[in-house]
């Protein structure tokens, strides 16, 4: 029998390491979020099942309340689940490729 | 009723970066069962799509411990970690009270990790298990499991001339898991979003006492074949068609949750077979009498859970 020294501890990962990682890259739609429009009821940034919401929690502009910012194009994916969720329909997905010709203007 | 805004805040532990497809839910899921937590969490997870693509080598999407075994024991695993830490409290080793979560696909829990489930219940472990339900082995390339609706393509029913896809009724594993006793068994779907939280809020709770189980509705986007962006849609739709109902089971006591016959807005189940494209065949006039078939089952099940419910089904 092994002692408890010689227990392998099986492979381990820094947590949250997964964020390094760009999944930017599989994008073929951008989700463009009009936040003059946005009602800040965070489901966006619930359902996106890779975090790429981005918030401020506790915004003065809303008194305290989450804030809506933008979108983490290092991790969106461009599934458009936040758009399809979005009750007041501010989020347009967009070709990736339009997207990052306005990206070169700007 | 939960406050989404005040939710939001607090802290996300399953993050981005992942490998998991665009717009499979399973994360989803994942990140609003550690956002529901009152205590910190320790994690299982069962070999299934999740476990494999948030813990590519040498990442990690988990900001909490969490380990990974084998496919079957995910429950073996948490009861381990729960006794363990009783152990190391009692010995006033450590002075540290957590939640334990067990999230595993169907496959890990229908099928291959249900005898350690059922063991781990009933020796009386207190731990919260989520199942991400998406009627297959999507994983390893959609095989079938026993959480697989009948006449659905997968790679091992392939749809042919003679059977056309899968020929067996679909388990009900929430009904096995109401067989155990537990304080609080529930059935949930993304659409509904704040009856999900609840519930998983609830399910923590009860792991006070005994262990907890909750099963959820997760659309497969390539098993399934739908669109990137329909998930939350479409489990809407599951709900609508009776197909998933919302339902608890608290201290024995069953619970619908939403009915949408009530409402009004119960609808045939061919608008949920006709988005999806392992039915596809179904949608070919000659299969007319399958669907018939599809809904019957829906609809005995449906009647079954009303009565459970003390709700009467003669009146509708
Ligand atoms: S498109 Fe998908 S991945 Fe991108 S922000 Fe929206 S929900 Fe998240
Ligand atoms: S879903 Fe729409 S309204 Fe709600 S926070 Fe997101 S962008 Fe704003």
């Amino acid at each position: 029998m092994l002692s408890k020294q010689e227990i392998s501890t099986g492979a381990q990962a820094r947590g949250g390491s997964s964020e390094d990682f760009n999944t930017g890259s599989w994008r073929a739609l951008r989700p463009i979020i009009d936040t003059s429009k946005c009602i800040h009821c965070m489901l966006c940034y619930l359902y996106c099942p890779d975090n790429a919401v981005c918030i401020i929690k506790e915004s003065a502009k809303q008194n305290g309340n989450p804030e809506v910012t933008g979108v983490d194009l290092k991790h969106c994916k461009g599934c458009s689940i936040c758009s399809q969720v979005c009750p007041v329909h501010c989020i347009k997905m967009i070709p990736e490729e339009e997207a990052k010709k306005v990206d070169k203007k700007d | 009723m939960v406050n989404i805004k005040e939710f939001a805040k607090r802290e996300v532990k399953l993050v981005g970066g992942h490998r998991l497809c665009a717009g499979c839910p399973a994360p989803t899921i994942g990140k609003l069962a550690l956002m529901a937590a009152d205590k910190e969490v320790i994690v299982s997870s069962a070999t299934g799509c999740l476990e494999v693509s948030t813990t590519i080598y040498p990442y990690s999407a988990w900001k909490v411990p969490w380990m990974h075994t084998a496919f079957e024991n995910t429950a073996a695993n948490i009861a381990g970690v729960e006794t363990a830490v009783k152990v190391l409290n009692r010995k006033g080793i450590i002075k540290k009270d957590f939640r334990y979560l067990c999230i595993a696909g169907d496959g890990g829990t229908y099928d291959i990790g249900l005898q350690a489930l059922s063991g781990a219940i009933e020796r009386g472990h207190k731990f919260l298990y989520v199942c991400y339900d998406n009627e297959s082995y999507s994983n390893t390339g959609i095989q079938r499991s026993s959480a697989t609706p009948l006449f659905a393509n997968t790679t091992t029913d392939p749809v042919g001339d003679i059977r056309k896809g899968k020929q067996e009724l679909r388990k009900n594993f929430t009904e096995i898991m109401v067989a155990h006793n537990m304080k609080y068994i529930a059935q949930a779907a993304l659409s509904n979003i704040q009856d999900m939280i609840m519930k998983l809020e609830k399910g923590y709770k009860a792991t006070d006492h005994t262990a907890a189980f909750i099963n959820i509705f997760s659309p497969c986007i390539p098993g399934w074949g739908i669109h990137d962006g329909d998930a939350v849609m479409l489990s809407k739709i599951a709900v609508d068609t009776c197909f998933w109902p919302l339902y608890e089971v608290e201290d024995g006591q069953y619970k619908l949750n939403y009915n949408p016959e009530e409402s009004g807005k119960k609808i045939p189940i061919i608008e949920f077979l006709k988005l999806q494209s392992r039915f596809r065949h179904l949608l070919d006039p000659k299969n007319a009498d399958l669907i018939a078939e599809f809904q019957k089952d829906v609809d005995d099940r449906w009647d079954k859970l009303k009565k459970k419910c003390g709700i009467r089904t003669d009146l509708v």
